[in-house]
C-alpha cells in the first residue's frame, strides 16, 4: 500500500535503502599499494569510503554505486574495477 | 449583513482569499493577474489579512513556495496567468502528487508567440493533465464564491488535490461588477479550520514528503490521484449545495450548469464568461419562439462525463465552443472531450476568441445556424479574417 501522496511516515527509512545494488563495476582497493592520500575518501560522492582504526581505507559496498570516481582519482592506481557477478 | 462592492474579478479573488483566512500567499505578478496579488499585498500590509506574503522571483518559485507552505499545513493561495502558469507547469505536478490543497486563481490569457496579453483559455487548458481540479467561472461573483468553495473541495479528505479557479483575463479580471461579499466569520465557519492529517511537516513527527517513487509504487500514486478526481465530483456537488444553503447562491450542480435545456434540440457547450453572452442570445431567441440550450461546463477537471451524457441525451445539434486549440488535431479541448463522450451525436467544434478576438452576438447566432444545418461533425474557426 502506497500512502496518499507517497508519504513516508517512518523517519530514517533510507538507512535500509541500500544503493549498492545498482552497481555494474565493483571498485577494489588494495591497501598494499595505497599511499593514504585520502583522494578517494574526498571524491566518493556517496561518502562510502572510510578509514579504519589501522589507517586502512575500506569501501562500504552496501552504498557504493560503482561510479569508479575513486578509481580515477587514485594517484597510484590502488583501486581497480571488477565486473559484478550475479 | 453582507456587503456589496463593485469590484473586478481579481479583487473578488483576493477578497475570497482574505475571507478564507489564508496563511501564506506566494506570488509573482503577471498581466492580467497582477491586480489580484497587489490587492493581497495591500491586505497583508495594512493588517487586514494575517498571512505570510512571500515575494518570489518567478512563478516557478511561487508554486515551489506554495508547495513548501502547504506541506507544513498552511492554507495557501497564489495566482498566475499565461506564461506564468506555463512556467509553473513542472511544479503543478508536484503539488497534486504530494496531495496539497493549494488554491490558485488563473487569469486566463493567450500564450506567446506572438505576445498577447488578452483572453483565451489556452494557458489553463494546457495544464489539463497536471492533476489539478479546474473550475471555470462566468462572472466576478462566481470568482469569489468559487475560491471559497475551492478550499472546501481541496481540503476535503476524499480529495486533497489543488484547485485552480479560472476566470477570463480582462473580461472578468479588469471589469467591475457588483459582488456580494459574505461576512468573514460566516466564511470561516463554512470552511472550518484546516487541520491536515495526512501530510504536514512537524518537527515532532518527522516524515518524508515527495520521495523517490520507484517503478514499484509510482503507478499506484497516479491511480490515487485519478480516484481522488473521481471522488471530487461528488464533493464539488455537495460543496455547491452546502454553499447555497449558507450563502444563497449556487452554480448549476457544481460541475455543469444547464440553461434552457429542456426543450432544446440545439445546445451550445462552453466554459467561462462567454456563457453570459450565450445566455443573452438564448433569451433573445426564446422571444422569437426558438429554443436553444446551453450546457456550461464549470469543472473541466474532473470532467463531468456522466452529467454531460445525461443533460445532452435529447439534443441533436451540439455546438462546442472552445477558446483554445489543440494544434495538430484542429479541435479545442472541450470539442475533443465531447466527441469522445457523445459518440452517436453530431458534435461541431467552434474555435473562438483566441488571443482576445471578440465573440459577438452575431457570431453565436451564426454558430447556432451552422450547427443546425451541418450534416456531420465539423470544426470551424469563427471570426477569422479573410
Ligand atoms: S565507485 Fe563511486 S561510489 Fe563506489 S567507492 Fe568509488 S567513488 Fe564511491
Ligand atoms: S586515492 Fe588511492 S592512494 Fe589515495 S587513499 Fe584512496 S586508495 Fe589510497
Amino acid at each position: 500500500m502506497v500512502t496518499i501522496g507517497a508519504i513516508i511516515y517512518e523517519p530514517g527509512s533510507s538507512i535500509k535503502n541500500k544503493t549498492g545494488s545498482w552497481r555494474t563495476f565493483r571498485p577494489v582497493l588494495d591497501n598494499e599499494k595505497c599511499v593514504k592520500c585520502e583522494n578517494c575518501y574526498i571524491f566518493c560522492p556517496e561518502g562510502c569510503i572510510q578509514e579504519d582504526e589501522n589507517g586502512d581505507f575500506k569501501i562500504d559496498y552496501d552504498y557504493c554505486k560503482g561510479c569508479l570516481i575513486c578509481m580515477n582519482e587514485c594517484p597510484v592506481n590502488a583501486i581497480t574495477k571488477v565486473r559484478e557477478e550475479k | 449583513m453582507c456587503e456589496v462592492k463593485v469590484i473586478t474579478g481579481t479583487s473578488a479573488a483576493a477578497e475570497a482569499a482574505k475571507l478564507a483566512d489564508v496563511d501564506v500567499v506566494a506570488a509573482y505578478p503577471i498581466t492580467p493577474q497582477t491586480t489580484c496579488v497587489e490587492k493581497l499585498a495591500e491586505f497583508v500590509a495594512n493588517g487586514e489579512l494575517d498571512a505570510e506574503y512571500i515575494k518570489v522571483e518567478s512563478e516557478h518559485s511561487a508554486m515551489s513556495a506554495c508547495i513548501g507552505a502547504a506541506a507544513t499545513g498552511a492554507r495557501t493561495f497564489t495566482a498566475t496567468s499565461s506564461q506564468g502558469l506555463a512556467l509553473m507547469h513542472e511544479m503543478l505536478f508536484i503539488a497534486s502528487g504530494m496531495r496539497l490543497p493549494i488554491v490558485m486563481m488563473v487569469a486566463n490569457r493567450a500564450l506567446s508567440a506572438p505576445i498577447n496579453i488578452w483572453n483565451d483559455q489556452q494557458d489553463s487548458i494546457s495544464q489539463r493533465d497536471t492533476g489539478w481540479i479546474q473550475i471555470y467561472v462566468e462572472d466576478n461573483q462566481e470568482t469569489l464564491d468559487s475560491v471559497i468553495q475551492a478550499y472546501k473541495i481541496a481540503e476535503n479528505e476524499d480529495v486533497l488535490l489543488p484547485v485552480m479557479v479560472c476566470l477570463d483575463g480582462f473580461i472578468l479580471t479588469h471589469t467591475v461588477e457588483p459582488v456580494t461579499i459574505p461576512k468573514a466569520e460566516r466564511v470561516r465557519e463554512f470552511l472550518g479550520v484546516y487541520e491536515p492529517k495526512h501530510a504536514y511537516l512537524d518537527p515532532d513527527r518527522p516524515i518524508t514528503q515527495g520521495p523517490v517513487g520507484v517503478p514499484d509504487c509510482y503507478m499506484e500514486t497516479r491511480k490515487q490521484v485519478e480516484e481522488a478526481m473521481e471522488r471530487a465530483k461528488k464533493v464539488i456537488k455537495d460543496v455547491n449545495e452546502e454553499f447555497a444553503e449558507w450563502f444563497k447562491r449556487k452554480y448549476g450542480n457544481g460541475l455543469v450548469e444547464a440553461y434552457n435545456l429542456d426543450n432544446a434540440d440545439t445546445v451550445l457547450v462552453a466554459m467561462g464568461s462567454i456563457c453570459g453572452t450565450i445566455k443573452y442570445v438564448i433569451d433573445e431567441l426564446k422571444k422569437e419562439g426558438k429554443e436553444v440550450g446551453l450546457l456550461r461546463i464549470r469543472t473541466f477537471r474532473p470532467f463531468p462525463k456522466e452529467d454531460v451524457k445525461e443533460f445532452l441525451k435529447d439534443a441533436n445539434n451540439i455546438a462546442v465552443l472552445d477558446k483554445n486549440i489543440s494544434l495538430g488535431f484542429n479541435k479545442g479541448a472541450l470539442g475533443i472531450e465531447m466527441a469522445s463522450i457523445l459518440k452517436n451525436k453530431k458534435v461541431c467544434n467552434y474555435i473562438v476568441g483566441l488571443g482576445g478576438r471578440d465573440i459577438r452576438i452575431d457570431d453565436i447566432k451564426a454558430i447556432i445556424d451552422h450547427v443546425e444545418k451541418a450534416e456531420d461533425d465539423e470544426t470551424l474557426w469563427v471570426g477569422l479574417k479573410e
